[in-house]
């Protein structure tokens, strides 16, 4: 265990980071209530909780984003008043996003020089920066070429760049939010390994996340959140992930689903040699073929952005590929030029990788939404008119049976959590009963209890004798749920193993671009993931 | 905290607009004041002059059939994510429709120009409207863009027109002809009258009913009919759209027919309500003022007729208060409207985060208690 836990007696050193009683309301939400926790220097602390449950309200409090309706935040011991993100930088509060804030087109070095430039000139400014980064750089092992462009650099290194820039601001607190939401497991163990460096040099980490395994792994302390209030702050080793996910969610859950053997039965789509072209021309999916068969969930293993997205909409008929052969009942799609509204017809069902973009209206009532794509179907027809009546009752049995809540067909889409908004997709596209469902990341955004509700109504769906795509980044859900795996890396399928034969690591590979059988295989990013160390 | 913070549905959609109005109002106000003139007296004036007497608001809601018929084009766009600037050109090249069935037909009986007259307004508008829809649809080409310059072409286009073929023979104003009495819709003074009711003359007549019965129409459509949600899709989530076998081109097209034959309404009450023939520039801005008429009654149809009817109001009240008062002239009761339109339309998102913080305080304190 780490010297430095909290809790320890009163004269030990103050705690890096102590809040006292925060407080925030946005409006009728309270989202987080009463919230006091303490993080000592020298150590990570995990916060963990389902969606909503005011994990990144109050994160953006500490990072100055917010303000505090009540409470006190204390940096090494002394009160501080953070207005803007300026004054935590200042008070030695880092923070990296989710979604970095970089700017794509500038090099790494100027990046971290954004903001604090020294002066007029940037020479100068740019020189020193060079010297301390290559500093810091030894100190915690992470090494970046500096001058490659931002876009360049594959994802773990862009995020290394994020935590350059909060050193560089002389942070001793380090807040990261979902930090490996978007790495392969490859590149996540690494950032862990960085992570360990930093505790040992004697910084404070936060580690928020919502995957228990991160937090088992690498934490010292975790603080466990429900409804904006603290539920749980315990030693990391005196919990259990089982034990973690109860006090998340209030109740017992199941973290695996149970399934029987799949039972394979007639090819239903096949796909032969697709190729997805974007807007600039640039191939995503590059000659991708597989089959799909009645009665088995195939998944679609992959770092975010390798092509899964773009083949998924290409299957759904929002993107019309360049080249190739979709081919459903006797029919070929691409051929044919079918869109998304013939290809339901035919019974090919869409659930999409991120609904409120593209899969609802948040704008629109819950009864709206449950027609949205079959809003041409004479059940919800009377002349000229939309039967308001049929559409309400449909939405009432869709809401019924996957326990929807609230239970009400009335309120806006945008009013329901992200688990509800999801059940209620699904709910959509199942009761159509489609032949062939893809769906993309079932449980992004999805509390705890209602991933094993949504993974029990897939299982349940292969087992009706339908086919399901599944393409997820989260492994463990492949894993868990899947018959067969497809990795892909670059726009390619570089791998296809049999639920049995899959293991995290072989996949890790393969998602890597590193192929387990033929030794090292250069990714498609080209050099610069080749150059990272593999320690 | 966010601009489009939540209100309760009153305060959405009467409390906000009457605030807005009110500091409008309050400005305006102090202009008034600024001339030397009294505010109250101003106010009272203009009152009086656009809803106090059966004439003033027989012309207050004359004005406000030519706002109601443009605020529901804009409206209908705007449902569809469109932002349609050109109701004015619309309504311009529509009356011309209007005007030509009735210099025709105009000696055919009334019951049977009528229907003809409102198919003609509707067509040519929707034509005019259709190209814009067209290249927005096909080529990408902004309609913000398209539609305005279409208002110029529609302007250049009616003045060729009426400057060198539809001129009354002998005469030097650019003006057809007038109808034949057969072609005039009747009026509120003539309907009244039928029913044994007296009505001071106005320009009010016939076509502020067909204007009600449009924003029915446009109710009905929008919010009861298939393709009326594929609209509401395609306007709010583009993406959403394409995702359920919508096709927003096909859309965006659709949008813009109902939206131009709406504003092609303006001139059963212009030119067959009020002038009797087709002169020059007869919308007179209405289509712009469709625009601030659409944004205040939150694109709802029921909105749009007490936006219109306000609007109606500013425009008789204004030019009775310009009548009455010397210091106040005409571009005074211009500066009047604008303050109204920038309060009301463009900046009526000033007011919504205090007000939600208000309501947000006596809700939480609600809930503490």
């Amino acid at each position: 265990m780490h010297p430095h836990a909290p809790g320890a007696d009163p004269a030990a050193p103050p705690p890096a980071l102590e809040l006292r009683g925060i407080d925030k309301r946005f409006g009728a939400v309270h989202a987080n209530r009463a919230i006091s926790l303490a993080v000592s220097a020298g150590s990570i602390h995990g916060l963990i909780g389902e969606n909503g449950a005011g994990k990144s309200t109050l994160m953006n409090i500490v990072y100055g984003f917010h303000r505090a309706d009540a409470g006190e935040i204390l940096v090494q011991g002394r009160a501080v008043s953070l207005g803007s993100p300026q004054d935590a930088i200042a008070a030695g509060i880092g923070m990296v996003h989710q979604h970095f804030m970089l700017v794509e087109n500038f090099t790494v070095l100027e990046n971290v020089v954004l903001g604090v430039e020294g002066g007029a000139l940037l020479s100068g400014g740019l020189a020193r920066a060079r010297a301390e980064l290559g500093k810091l750089a030894r100190d915690y092992g992470l090494e970046v070429p500096l001058d490659a462009v931002v876009s360049e650099l594959p994802v773990g290194l862009q995020q290394r760049v994020e935590i350059l820039k909060a050193l560089y601001r002389r942070a001793e607190i380090l807040i990261l939010d979902e930090p490996t939401a978007v790495l392969t497991p490859r590149e996540a163990d690494q950032l862990f390994k960085m992570l360990g460096r930093l505790r040992a040099q004697g910084k404070a980490v936060i580690l928020v996340t919502h995957k228990l395994r991160e937090i088992m792994a690498i934490t010292d302390r975790v603080t466990v959140m429900r409804q904006g209030a603290v539920v749980a702050g315990v030693e990391t080793r005196d919990t259990s992930p089982r034990g973690l996910a109860e006090q998340m969610v209030g109740r017992a859950v199941l973290l695996q689903v149970e399934k029987g053997p799949a039972n394979p039965g007639a090819a239903l789509l096949t796909v032969r040699d697709l190729e997805v072209r974007d807007r600039l021309g640039v191939a995503r999916v590059k000659g991708v073929g597989f089959t799909l068969h009645a009665g088995e969930i195939v998944g679609v293993a992959g770092v975010a952005g390798n092509g899964q997205s773009e083949l998924l909409e290409a299957l759904a008929g929002i993107r019309a590929p360049s080249r190739g052969e979709i081919s459903l009942g006797g029919r070929d799609l691409v051929r044919e030029r079918l869109g998304p509204g013939a290809r339901r017809r035919l019974g090919l069902a869409h659930v999409p990788e991120d609904r409120l973009r593209i899969g609802v209206v948040a704008g629109f009532s819950a009864q709206d939404n449950a027609m949205l794509g079959y809003h041409d179907a004479a059940e919800y027809q009377r002349g000229l008119f939309l039967n308001r009546t049929a559409i309400q009752a449909g939405c009432e049995r869709k809401i019924a049976e996957f326990d929807v809540r609230p239970p009400n067909p009335l309120l806006r889409m945008g009013s329901f959590s992200g688990g509800n908004q999801q059940k209620l997709v699904l709910a959509r596209e199942i009761a159509a009963d489609p032949q062939v469902l893809l769906i993309g990341q079932p449980t992004r955004g999805v509390d705890i209890g209602a991933i094993e509700f949504i993974h029990r109504r897939l299982v349940a769906l292969r087992d009706a004798s339908k086919a399901l795509l599944l393409v997820s980044v989260e492994l463990d859900e492949i894993l868990g749920l899947a018959d067969r795996i497809l990795v892909m890396n670059g726009g390619e399928i570089v791998g296809e193993l049999a639920r049995a034969e899959a293991t995290e690591e072989k996949i890790g590979l393969m998602m890597a671009g590193i192929d387990s059988r033929a030794g090292f295989s250069p990714p498609a990013e080209g050099g610069l993931k080749s150059a990272l160390p593999l320690t | 905290m966010s601009a489009s913070a939540k209100l309760p549905r009153w305060a959405e959609f009467a409390l906000l607009p009457a605030l807005n109005l009110g500091v409008a109002l309050l400005l305006a106000g102090g202009v008034i004041a600024l001339l030397g003139e009294s505010p109250v007296a101003a106010f009272k004036l203009m009152a009086a002059g656009s809803l106090g007497t059966q004439e003033g608001l027989g012309y207050t809601l004359y004005y406000a059939t030519n706002f109601i018929f443009t605020g529901l084009a804009v409206a209908v766009a705007y449902h569809a994510g469109l932002f349609n600037i050109g109701a004015e050109g619309q309504a311009y090249i529509g009356g011309l429709g209007t005007g030509l069935i009735c210099l025709w037909l105009g000696a055919w009986p009334f019951w049977v120009v009528l229907p003809l007259a409102v198919l003609a307004g509707a067509a040519f508008g929707a034509a005019w409207a259709l190209i814009p829809a067209y290249l927005q649809a096909r080529r990408g080409s902004h309609i913000v863009i398209t539609t305005i310059m279409f208002n110029f072409i529609a302007s250049a286009l009616m003045t060729y027109l009426l400057v060198n073929v539809l001129i009354k023979p002998g005469q030097q104003s650019p003006e057809s002809r007038e109808f034949d009495a057969n072609a005039f819709m009747p009026s509120a003074q003539e309907l009244f009258g039928k029913l044994g009711l007296s009505f001071a003359a106005s320009p009010l007549n016939l076509a502020f009913v067909l204007a009600l019965a449009a924003a029915g129409l446009v109710w009905l459509f929008i919010w009861r009919t298939r393709w009326g949600f594929t609209l509401r899709v395609a306007g709010q989530n583009p993406a959403a759209a394409v995702y359920a076998g919508i096709a927003p081109s096909r859309v965006v097209i659709g949008a813009m027919l109902f939206s131009g034959a709406l504003a092609g309404g303006l001139g059963l009450n212009e030119l067959m309500g009020a002038q009797h023939r087709i002169l020059m520039d007869f919308p007179g801005g209405a289509g712009f003022v469709g625009i601030a008429v659409a944004l205040m009654g939150r694109n709802h149809p029921v909105g749009i007729i007490a936006a219109a009817v306000l609007f109606g109001a500013l425009y008789q009240g204004g030019s009775q208060l310009s009548f009455d008062m010397p210091k106040i002239n005409r571009d005074m009761v211009v500066v009047i409207q604008g303050l109204v339109i920038l309060l009301c339309g463009a900046m009526e998102n000033v007011l919504r985060a205090p007000l939600a913080a208000v309501f947000t305080w006596f809700g939480g304190r609600r809930e503490e208690t």
